[in-house]
């Protein structure tokens, strides 16, 4: 491209790069022979006006709240309204956890996230075999509406919107979720909220599963037809990077694979029959951020612009609702170090940083401690702080999208665009994610990048502080959160109390004709909500689906 | 001279964390340099992961634990071995587990943990020269 110059004139790159730069690096070595993201992506020295050729802004930026919304879903994002300060968070049992969300609602939080324990996320008993030594680890253990009667003890339903991070099991707990609306007086169209029911990611990189690929969609369109019926205001999907990112994907492999996962939900709810524009402004997405500070705010534009062209011109969808892609945001939990735990406080600085500057609608900031266990209260408080300086005394907040126009930004954003297209094309090619997954191609590409990162390390190619480099010896070990057995042992008791209690003949009713409806094509949700009514468990539910629709088997890849 | 006996490791997920990336990362890494490495795949149980070792013959079992179930899976896999007779097999693994249980579980006979930020070479060093063929050892 021609840069128009005046009589001043700056050199063309050309120009400078043989007249100013040769002769400085004879002398100056620069620190590396290439220099490349955290993800591998080659970046060049120098950014200029010629590195945006054909750069159209109309066509490429536009304006805020408006396509291609590569600058911000909202007119006036965060001088309206700053993101959701959502932290992620659960442990132990549902009383152990509502103290939890009491202290972190006090402490200015806006927002709930659940986190379930894995027996959980497997949709199993707290006294299943498997279950042992898991219960209330990771998350909160909710085996019965009981234990999410629990959770919520207190917080009005209306007033706050929940997000809950599961998968396989997601009807089962949105169900319990809405039973418990019921219980505090509240409808079901006023709830507010998300729900991960992200399955395919699962598949891809989570690896909490129960049933194979296809009857899980089948479970996913139920619930969108029964939320744009009952619970309009409820996000059905965040359609997730993260686990795909902390698996070891690239920036590039994380925003490709969310997207392509979310052209198949896409395509799954018109091939149900629904109306794209009653299910797609409800369908949300979860992304990564990472260290490199360049590379996610340049993926966070690119998902935007890209999400937006595919509903218009892929999809012709006309509600321009349906074109915004909006999102939740984590900093990387797989980024953080378990030496010199402190300066994990630092590195999710930088990655809230990125996640406000990509126009995030939400974020999650990971504690210090997260790599070493669940985080304890102080940990969370001062996670939560960096969310709160960031908004409230950086500045960053007050101009839209500041970093548009610059060049790196821009040309970054636009090779990002580019190669995660790349990838959306191939897995069209396949015929769709769910065969690309049927394949392992997803999985083989993200254990390829992990591998590769890995050996970056080891050769202390990529730098780590405190575990490649600036290592100390002798480490003093931070304070850390326990999960005691009892948690176990009290859950268990709590789950045969609520089973001796309920009314038996009611429970085996409501799982019988849930079990017709999974046979059929009746909507699975009411039958659901029936039988979480009743109080049946969470392992009784997902089991009478699993006997219909079967269990999924991965073949592994490494 | 007879010869070597590749040194056979049983890499394995335990419980029902799904997190493999370490796990899949370690297997390929040693399955590089040289040994002949199975790997089990997901939500494995004590009783199947001890089966397949026995079955496999292997010198080694390597387990990724990052669900805070180490406490309870660890000394379920030495206990499993020993009923079977086969307490040759050596055991060791990694995950996110605190520096304070380390001890008990070494005690318990866990030959070895390695926690994050190990690197794939230091693993590859500790497995050459901590685990021998089984048989040339009797």
């Amino acid at each position: 491209m021609e840069v128009s110059r005046s009589k001043n004139r700056a050199k063309s790159k050309k120009e400078w790069l043989e007249q100013t730069l040769k002769p400085h690096l004879n002398e100056n070595k620069e620190r590396s022979i290439s220099f490349t993201t955290v993800s591998s992506m080659p970046i060049e020295r120098l950014y200029t006006l010629e590195d945006l050729a054909n750069f159209d802004y109309y066509e490429k930026l536009g304006f805020p709240g408006e396509y291609p919304y590569t600058r911000g879903i909202h007119p006036t994002m965060y001088r309206g309204r700053l993101w959701t300060m959502r932290q992620f968070s659960g442990f132990g049992t549902a009383k152990d956890t509502n103290n939890r969300y009491h202290y972190l609602l006090d402490h200015g939080q806006t927002g709930l996230s659940v986190a379930f324990d894995l027996p959980t996320l497997m949709g199993i008993d707290s006294d299943h075999p498997l279950a042992q030594g898991e219960v209330g680890k990771e998350g909160v253990a909710i085996d019965t509406l009981a234990d999410m009667e629990v959770l919520f003890d207190g917080i009005p339903l209306d007033k706050i919107s929940t997000s809950m991070t599961i998968n396989a099991p997601a009807s089962v707990l949105f169900a319990m979720y809405i039973a418990v609306g019921e219980k505090q007086g509240v409808q079901s169209y006023k709830l507010e909220g998300t729900i991960q029911n992200d399955i395919l990611k699962e598949y891809i990189a989570q690896k909490e599963w129960i049933y194979p690929p296809r009857p899980s969609i089948r479970i996913i369109t139920d619930i969108m037809a029964y939320c744009m019926k009952k619970v309009p205001k409820w996000n059905t999907i965040s359609i997730s990077g993260y686990h795909i990112r902390e698996a070891g994907s690239t920036a590039v492999q994380e925003l490709a694979f969310t997207l392509a996962d979310g052209i198949e939900y896409v395509k799954a709810g018109i091939e149900a029959g629904l109306d794209i524009d009653g299910f797609a402004p409800r369908l949300s997405f979860f992304f990564n951020s990472h260290n490199d500070f360049f590379e996610e705010i340049a993926k966070m534009r690119a998902a935007r612009r890209i999400w937006s062209r595919v509903m218009r011109e892929r999809f012709k969808v006309k509600d321009p609702r349906s074109w915004m892609l909006r999102f939740h945001t984590q900093t990387a939990g797989c980024s953080l170090t378990a030496q010199q735990p402190h300066n994990n406080i630092v590195r999710v600085t930088i990655q809230a940083l990125a996640a406000v500057l990509g126009g995030t609608q939400s974020l999650h900031t990971n504690s210090m401690d997260e790599t070493l266990a669940l985080p304890t209260e102080k940990a969370v408080r001062i996670a939560l702080r960096t969310q709160q300086i960031i908004a409230e005394e950086s500045g960053v907040a007050n101009s839209i999208d500041p970093l548009g126009g610059s060049y790196f930004v821009e040309a970054l954003t636009d090779k990002i665009e580019e190669e995660a297209m790349g990838y959306i094309n191939r897995i069209d090619e396949m015929g769709g994610m769910v065969n690309a997954i049927e394949a392992g191609f997803p999985q083989k590409e993200i254990a390829d990048a992990a591998y590769r990162y890995q050996q970056q390390l080891d050769r202390k190619e990529k730098t780590v502080v405190g575990v490649n480099k600036y290592i100390m010896e002798e480490e003093k070990p931070i304070e850390i959160l326990k999960i005691g057995e009892e948690t176990e042992i009290e859950q268990k008791k709590r789950l045969q109390n609520v089973k001796n209690m309920r009314n038996a003949g009611k429970v085996k009713e409501c799982l019988d004709r849930l079990m017709e409806a999974a046979h059929g094509g009746e909507n699975l949700m009411p039958r659901i909500l029936d039988a979480v009514r009743a109080y049946a468990s969470i392992g009784e539910i997902c089991d009478t689906m699993k006997k219909v629709f079967g269990e999924y088997r991965e073949a592994s890849v490494i | 001279m007879p010869e070597k006996k590749k040194i056979r490791l049983l890499i394995g997920k335990i419980g029902l964390d799904g997190h493999d990336r370490g796990a899949k990362i370690i297997a390929r890494a040693l399955r590089d340099a040289g040994f002949e490495v199975i790997y089990t795949g997901l939500h494995q149980t004590p009783e199947m992961v001890v089966q397949t070792a026995i079955q496999e013959d292997v010198d080694a079992i390597g387990l990724s634990i990052l669900s805070g179930a180490h406490n309870h899976l660890f000394p379920s896999v030495l206990q499993l071995l020993s009923e079977r007779g086969a307490d040759d097999i050596k055991l060791f693994g990694g995950g996110i587990i605190p520096k304070e249980d380390i001890p008990g579980l070494k005690e318990k006979g866990v030959l070895e943990l390695f926690t994050p930020g190990a690197s794939t070479r230091e693993i590859i060093e500790w497995v050459k020269m901590n685990i021998q063929p089984r048989q040339l050892k009797k």
